[in-house]
């Protein structure tokens, strides 16, 4: 039996300690939103965070998260709208910056994108075009989208910075 | 007529021998020590062995006394040594298959002398010849740690270490040669707190038991000391300045990498060494990872004395210079288009790996800096990407997926390649796909 912890809830699943995290979320849990790309860890679709940070799940048993904090798309924008895991809420900046550039085209690669590009935001919250070259370099995108999902990295990041003055703002006012 | 000569020089030489064997066996020879009634463990107070399990700590007692899933201390973790494989012993307190009835006295003997209660010698793979310089007060912590420990019934695995070498009194030899009981003696002329270090690392800790190279029977060179050496399948880096890192191990640096696990200018801990960081020094305090940092700082030339004002700014610029060339590196993701590795390090690494802003972070491991990528074998490097880094409990996140089952030996051998290439300006490591074979095959008779 091995016991993760998936958008907030904790869960027992009975599979093979080697089992790929990709197939635990998939199969197991029954949230879809994770897609496989390769299987291999080297195109970034099956991306998921691990303690808050991005990691292909496809490649990582799910032995080696036991006591770690999972997040998928499905939780990405917990406490930002929705409740923890719903699914419905879906308001995380990235998500917002997605639907407004309408970056997906198949979209079957942009839940690993817009994974990928939360840790890009928490290591580069002023991300320029080097930084999201060098850190979504590992997603890959076959129907080419790759100039719009630049563009919603860039609004989020612009989204971020406004949510985060606001947060600064609203500590001031209760200080 | 000369060969009755000869013969009777032979003989003596013989004789001589003999006696000189005699005389080594019982120089070292020690007799039983009588069993003691398994000590109360409210025999003990809190205060001790709470002070046992930080020694037990940094001396990582449980790492070699453990087997892989087995009961803490209880010993059947096989030690791969060149003579044989070598079983670690059950040290929990119980009477039969423990150390339940070593008096404390027993006990001392064992970590100065290496010395069974029965009076056996002991193999060196125990280190007593570090633990020698503990001191009685810290022995009896210890021994106050382990006693209350919950007792495990495990009876001793066989060692596979072949007859002759399997003789116990041969040990004799090996401690004439090798081995001197004694006792720390402080230098004067340093700092209480280097002396803390330099007493925890030489002793308790055995850092040397890994770091320094061993001669062909086993033994530590001693005019070697802390020059790296290979060990479980891992290298073990120099901790003088043969280091290869790219920049300096200062005080700091080391403190961070010993209290942390990872540092942004060096890198993360991995193999035997994370183990020893948060199963081991985890329970140290703080005090006593900074007397080993400033120990070994000392040792690696990179706490210049504080009146040398000029040659620190000198040795922070080169550093700042060293850190700025490797950083214009680490944005440089682009491969081309017919380069293997650089194709495979830019989609299976670089999201995590490059440190596009010029500065390193220590969650996205700047492999530039790290001594994997500067050492003279591909050892570490080809070790981290077949296994990947584990969570810890100890540390922010930071897992790393092995690639074991999904990279071939030559896609790895390319990675490894291409960050030698292009990361540091050293000759290529030869044969490394060979390496990653090799390196697999251990991993898989684990």
């Amino acid at each position: 039996m091995n016991k993760l912890t998936v958008n907030g809830k904790s869960v027992t699943v009975d599979v093979d300690p080697e089992t790929p995290l990709l197939w635990v979320i998939r199969d197991e849990i029954g949230l879809k939103g994770t897609k496989f790309g390769c299987g291999i860890g080297m195109c970034g679709a099956c991306t998921v965070h691990l303690d808050g940070r991005a990691i292909r799940s496809c490649i990582t048993p799910v032995s080696a998260v036991a006591d770690a904090q999972i997040t998928t798309i499905e939780g990405l924008g917990a406490g930002l709208g929705g409740s923890a895991g719903s699914g419905a809420d879906g308001q995380h900046p990235l998500q917002i910056a997605w639907i407004a550039t309408q970056a997906p085209q198949c979209g079957y690669c942009q839940s690993g994108q817009i994974m990928q590009a939360a840790t890009l935001l928490k290591d580069y919250p002023h991300p320029t075009d080097a930084n999201i070259d060098a850190v979504m370099s590992g997603n890959l995108c076959r129907c080419m989208a790759y100039v719009r999902i630049r563009k919603a990295i860039k609004l989020a990041a612009e989204g971020a910075q406004v949510t985060n003055a606001q947060e600064t703002k609203q500590e001031q006012t209760h200080a | 007529m000369e060969s009755a000569l000869l013969r009777r020089i032979l003989l003596s030489l013989v004789a001589t021998m003999i006696v000189a064997a005699l005389c080594v066996y019982g120089a070292f020879w020690r007799p039983s020590l009588a069993a003691a009634p398994v000590p109360a463990a409210n025999s003990f107070s809190p205060q001790l062995v709470e002070k046992g399990a930080v020694l037990a700590g940094l001396g990582n007692c449980a790492s070699c006394h453990t087997a892989k899933g087995g009961k803490a201390f209880a010993g059947g973790y096989g030690l791969a040594t060149p003579f044989g494989t070598i079983y670690s012993s059950n040290i929990t307190p119980d009477p039969a298959t423990g150390i339940g009835t070593w008096s404390q006295e027993a006990f001392k003997r064992a970590m100065h002398e290496g010395v069974r209660a029965d009076g056996a010698h002991l193999f060196p793979a125990f280190p007593y010849t570090h633990f020698t310089t503990i001191t009685d007060e810290d022995v009896t912590a210890l021994y106050a740690y382990l006693m209350t420990r919950p007792p495990v019934v495990a009876p001793a695995i066989a060692n596979t270490v072949p007859f002759p070498l399997s003789l116990r009194p041969l040990q004799a030899g090996w401690k004439l040669l090798y081995f001197k009981k004694a006792s720390y003696e402080t230098e004067v002329g340093k700092s209480v707190d280097w002396n803390r270090g330099r007493y925890l690392s030489e002793g308790v800790a055995h850092c040397a038991a890994c770091h320094t190279p061993r001669n062909k029977l086993g033994a530590e060179i001693k005019n070697s000391p802390y020059l790296g050496a290979n060990i479980d399948a891992w290298f073990a880096p120099a901790l003088t300045d043969a280091n290869t890192a790219p920049l300096p191990w200062t005080e700091d640096e080391i403190y961070t990498y010993l209290r942390s696990g990872m540092t942004a200018l060096h890198g993360t801990a991995s193999g035997p060494m994370a183990g020893v960081i948060y199963d081991g020094l985890a329970k140290a305090p703080d005090s006593d990872i900074r007397a080993m940092a400033i120990y070994f700082a000392d040792m690696n030339g990179s706490a210049p004395d504080a009146k040398q004002s000029k040659l620190l700014s000198l040795d922070t610029i080169k550093a700042e210079a060293t850190l700025a060339k490797i950083m214009s590196k680490s944005s440089q993701v682009g491969g081309q288009y017919n380069d293997h590795g650089a194709n495979l390090y830019l989609a299976a690494c670089a999201s995590c790996h490059s440190n596009s802003n010029g500065k390193p972070a220590a969650i996205r491991p700047e492999l530039g800096l790290n001594s994997a990528l500067t050492a003279a074998e591909p050892t570490n490097l080809i070790q981290v990407i077949l296994h990947g880094i584990a969570k810890r409990e100890a540390q922010p996140s930071l897992v790393m997926p092995g690639f074991a089952a999904t990279m071939s030996d030559d896609d790895i051998a390319q990675i490894a390649s291409y960050l030698r290439r292009s990361r540091t300006e050293l000759a290529p490591w030869p044969a490394v796909d060979v390496t990653v074979a090799k390196l697999r095959k251990a991993s898989k008779s684990e």
